[in-house]
């Protein structure tokens, strides 16, 4: 069973987080970085995600293919991903190995290369992977609904980055992006497993204590301005199916509005009741499934919300159902959204989210590689661990009245950004 | 499980076959208190004909949509109610379900699997709302990409008289066809207690396990209920097969391209399954990934897929990549897989790929649902409960002779199947 998480910050401002598991003999070891596309600036859009591929590339002690190969004849899989807030490494291998991933990412923290000639060989990878997401229609229109959505904050562009500056960026760009944020003290290493707590603090100490602290990172200070009125936006591209997406201006992680809404999504669209994307299970019992769904109009639907350091949205996602169309399925949504003004979410529901909570809350703690991301998610957003560890405290904290109030205040005409997908492929 | 007489196998694995003809395998865990429930009855798209496909997975989504004993909402507001996950899926050779919840709900869950599997009514109503469902997915299936690449590959290889040259999901046509008389006959015919598998792990105990099964699905019966049908062999294309998939305004195309694959159950099968390994797994997707992605930057995805089953499902690669570099990236797998049947890999690279299989065990095996997959296999390929004992060894024999061999047996460089969808 899990023993108690052990927080500490070496002298050079690297936060460690620590949590033994005994039931598997695996480790998993991570390294969050507080950068994302939010410390990202027009010109380079898409630099941490770049930057997070080329970590891939090696340095002068552990050449690219020679990362790869360690790690995976070790029995051991790793990879990474980059976020609004946060880029975040991790290596889950069987425990009596995992120094492996401490050594390699104490030395990628500093000294890997970006050869010219691999970046350029890896913009085309990007490049790639961006025309693969452009090949969803749900990706069009969700990079145009939040564009619409954020004015002024850096939450604006999508995190792959736009195809222009994906042309443009250089290796210097990509470079002093690294160097600027990759200090210890803009660092969160986790290890969650079968290892020993003392053991593992004082290698830590060894490998990353020496790395000297960098200049802290600039706050970023454009903030969203209040929004005055519903934004919509039209997608068109390929395909027979349209898409419909609502999206409300919610706030952060650590406010204290966060996991009434939570709630109110668990509830109302039978969302993840622990407030992080993905999770959750089926959703046909709840009152948005029933009211677009059931009724024919559309083939799915899902609400969600996920934790961000700045204010971010709360999306409801719709598929309509072939013969339906856009308009319809949002009167459907608008007049069930009514309904939730005249008709709170009732004691039954909120227990039933709240059970449901306690469920995706052990299911979690199965796996270590999902304790570890979940305890880094929480620390770099929330600057707290606890925040996860103990949200099934604060959501039983919270009341039918937190719920009237945040949906009243949040889900209003006015706070929304509406989106269509509508399908049209261009004559000729 | 630190080493490997003690991952799952007989001493820790409880087997039972019920007088029904169920297999029920117990796993006890008490790491997290969770339970997996994982199984499933011997039909799928084997069992259904061209002009109807999909009717084994229509089928199967209908199960949980209305029972004896509950409606389609009385099952999910229960099961929602707890956090628990029930679902049932048709592949081709089974149609499995797979339960999660607390321990506590446990009994809820099993309930609900066997009223859905033995007892379903199949509403009226429930039919057409999900055929408009399953359409629209056809439609959302036919814009993209990566999805008709496959589903082309699929057809061109093995022909639409072939049961793995349809689309087990169906087409528009036959989806549109389908009645429900053939639902409930579908159901009432193929689905039975012969050959059915039943695999639970975690945090209860294997006695109270096995009791409730025999409570629950003991009694089951279908005495008419046949043997799936033999899967034909398939043979690789006399040559290099090319078919394209036109979707205009896409940015991307995708490639699926390769020829049948050897049976799980074939002597040289770990043989093959590793020099797969070599060829598109290892790192960051083996040789394929290496020469497509990393030196070439053609791609974001290239990689190769071998799973052995009880017919020839295929072994193919796959990439992602601009239409101006298809001709390329095609040429490029070609070679990966002429030097793999040309040239003996080296042993340093091989040892690489030996580490990486055997090493990745103890990861694999890390949660309930992870144990549950492996030991399911493990029956339904009647592999022996020894199997995680003895495989780090079988890996461990395979010499660079034997990888060629596989290699020069199962693969080509000309009788392939290349099927390409994009702009």
């Amino acid at each position: 069973m899990s023993l108690p998480v052990y927080k500490t910050t070496l002298d050079n401002g690297l936060t460690v987080i620590l949590k033994e598991m005994h039931h598997a003999p695996v480790a998993s070891f991570m390294i969050w970085y507080r950068v994302g596309s939010r410390n990202e600036k027009p010109g380079v859009t898409g630099v941490s995600h770049w930057v997070e591929h080329m970590m891939f590339k090696g340095t002068p002690t552990f050449p690219g293919a020679e990362l790869d190969r360690m790690i995976s004849r070790e029995g051991g899989y790793w990879n990474a991903f980059t976020w609004l807030d946060f880029t975040a490494y991790y290596e889950t291998m069987p425990s009596n190995r995992i120094d492996l991933a401490l050594q390699l990412e104490a030395d990628r923290m500093v000294n890997t290369l970006m050869h010219p000639e691999e970046v350029e060989s890896e913009r085309t990878v990007i490049l790639s992977e961006r025309h693969m997401y452009e090949n969803e229609p749900r990706f069009l229109l969700n990079e145009e609904l939040t564009a619409v959505a954020f004015r002024v904050h850096p939450y604006h562009h999508d995190v792959i980055g736009d195809e222009v500056d994906l042309h443009n960026m250089t290796r210097d760009d990509l470079y002093n992006h690294y160097r600027r944020y990759y200090v210890p003290n803009n660092a969160i290493a986790v290890v969650v497993g079968d290892f020993q707590q003392d053991e593992m603090l004082s290698r830590l100490n060894e490998l990353f204590g020496h790395i000297p602290a960098g200049e802290p990172a600039e706050p970023v200070t454009r903030q969203e301005p209040l929004q005055r009125g519903e934004r919509r936006v039209v997608v068109n591209g390929p395909g027979d199916t349209a898409f419909l997406t609502v999206a409300y201006k919610v706030p952060p992680a650590t406010h204290p509005d966060y996991f009434p809404l939570v709630l109110l999504n668990a509830a109302f669209a039978g969302g993840s009741s622990l407030g992080v994307i993905g999770g959750g299970s089926s959703n046909k019992s709840s009152r948005l499934y029933r009211a677009l769904v059931s009724n024919g109009l559309a083939v799915a639907v899902s609400g969600g919300l996920g934790p961000t350091v700045d204010p971010f949205l709360y999306g409801i996602n719709v598929v309509v159902r072939s013969g339906r169309t856009l308009a319809e399925v949002e009167d459907a949504l608008d007049a069930e959204l009514a309904r939730l003004a005249q008709e709170p979410i009732t004691e039954m529901e909120l227990n039933k989210a709240l059970k449901r909570a306690r469920a995706e809350f052990v299911m979690a703690g199965e796996s270590i590689t999902g304790q570890a991301q979940l305890l880094g998610l929480a620390e770099t957003v929330a600057g707290d661990y606890g925040w996860f560890e103990g949200v099934l405290e604060r959501l039983n904290e919270v009341t039918l009245d937190d719920i009237e109030r945040v949906r009243e205040t949040y889900l209003r005409r006015r706070n929304r950004v509406v989106g269509w997908y509508e399908p049209e492929v261009m004559a000729g | 499980m630190s080493n490997q007489s003690s991952y799952p196998g007989p001493d820790s694995i409880v087997r039972r076959v019920l007088p029904n003809g169920i297999t029920v395998l117990i796993y006890e865990n008490f790491a997290s208190q969770t339970v997996v429930i994982d199984g499933g009855v011997r039909t799928g798209a084997l069992a259904e004909t061209a002009e109807k496909a999909g009717l084994a997975a229509f089928t199967a989504s209908l199960l949980m949509r209305g029972t004896q004993k509950r409606t389609f909402d009385e099952i999910y507001e229960s099961l929602e109610s707890v956090g628990a996950e029930v679902g049932f899926t048709a592949g081709r050779h089974m149609t499995s379900f797979s339960g999660h919840s607390l321990v506590e709900d446990f009994d809820l869950v099993l309930d609900i699997i066997a009223e859905s599997l033995c007892r379903p009514v199949f509403p009226p109503e429930q039919v057409e709302q999900l055929r408009g469902e399953i359409l629209t997915s056809l439609l959302i299936r036919a814009n993209d990409t990566r999805y008709m690449a496959t589903l082309r590959f699929y057809e061109t290889l093995y022909g639409r008289e072939h049961p793995y040259g349809r689309s087990s999901s169906g087409y528009t046509e036959t989806i549109s066809a389908i009645t429900r008389e053939d639902i409930v006959n579908f159901h009432n015919t193929w689905y039975g207690p012969k050959g059915m598998l039943v695999v639970i792990v975690g945090a209860i105990k294997a006695e109270d396990a096995l009791a409730r099964i025999e409570q629950t699905f003991g009694a089951w019966e279908n005495p008419q209920q046949p043997e799936l049908p033999p899967i034909p062999s398939a043979a690789p294309p006399a040559q290099l097969t090319r078919v394209q998939t036109s979707l205009p305004e896409k940015s991307q195309t995708d490639i699926v391209m390769g020829l049948p694959g050897p049976l799980r159950s074939a002597p040289d099968y770990l043989d093959a399954s590793l020099m797969n390994t070599i060829l598109g797994v290892f790192g960051m997707m083996g040789r394929i990934g290496k020469s497509v992605r990393e030196e070439q930057g053609l791609a974001y995805y290239a990689y190769s897929q071998l799973h052995g089953s009880v017919g020839p499902l295929p072994w193919y690669a796959v990439a992602g990549v601009a239409p101006e570099n298809v001709e390329k990236t095609i040429e490029s797998i070609r070679a990966e897989i002429g030097r793999m049947q040309n040239e003996l890999v080296p042993e340093d690279e091989l040892e690489d790929s030996k580490a990486y299989r055997i090493g990745s065990m103890p990861v694999g095996l890390e949660t309930n649902s992870g144990l549950a997959s492996v030991i399911g296999d493990i029956e339904f390929y009647q592999l022996g409960l020894d199997y995680l004992q003895r495989y780090p060894d079988m890996i461990r024999e395979i010499t660079p002779e034997r990888i060629q061999a596989a290699a020069q047996k199962y693969l080509s460089t000309e009788q392939l199947v290349v099927s390409v969808a994009g702009p």
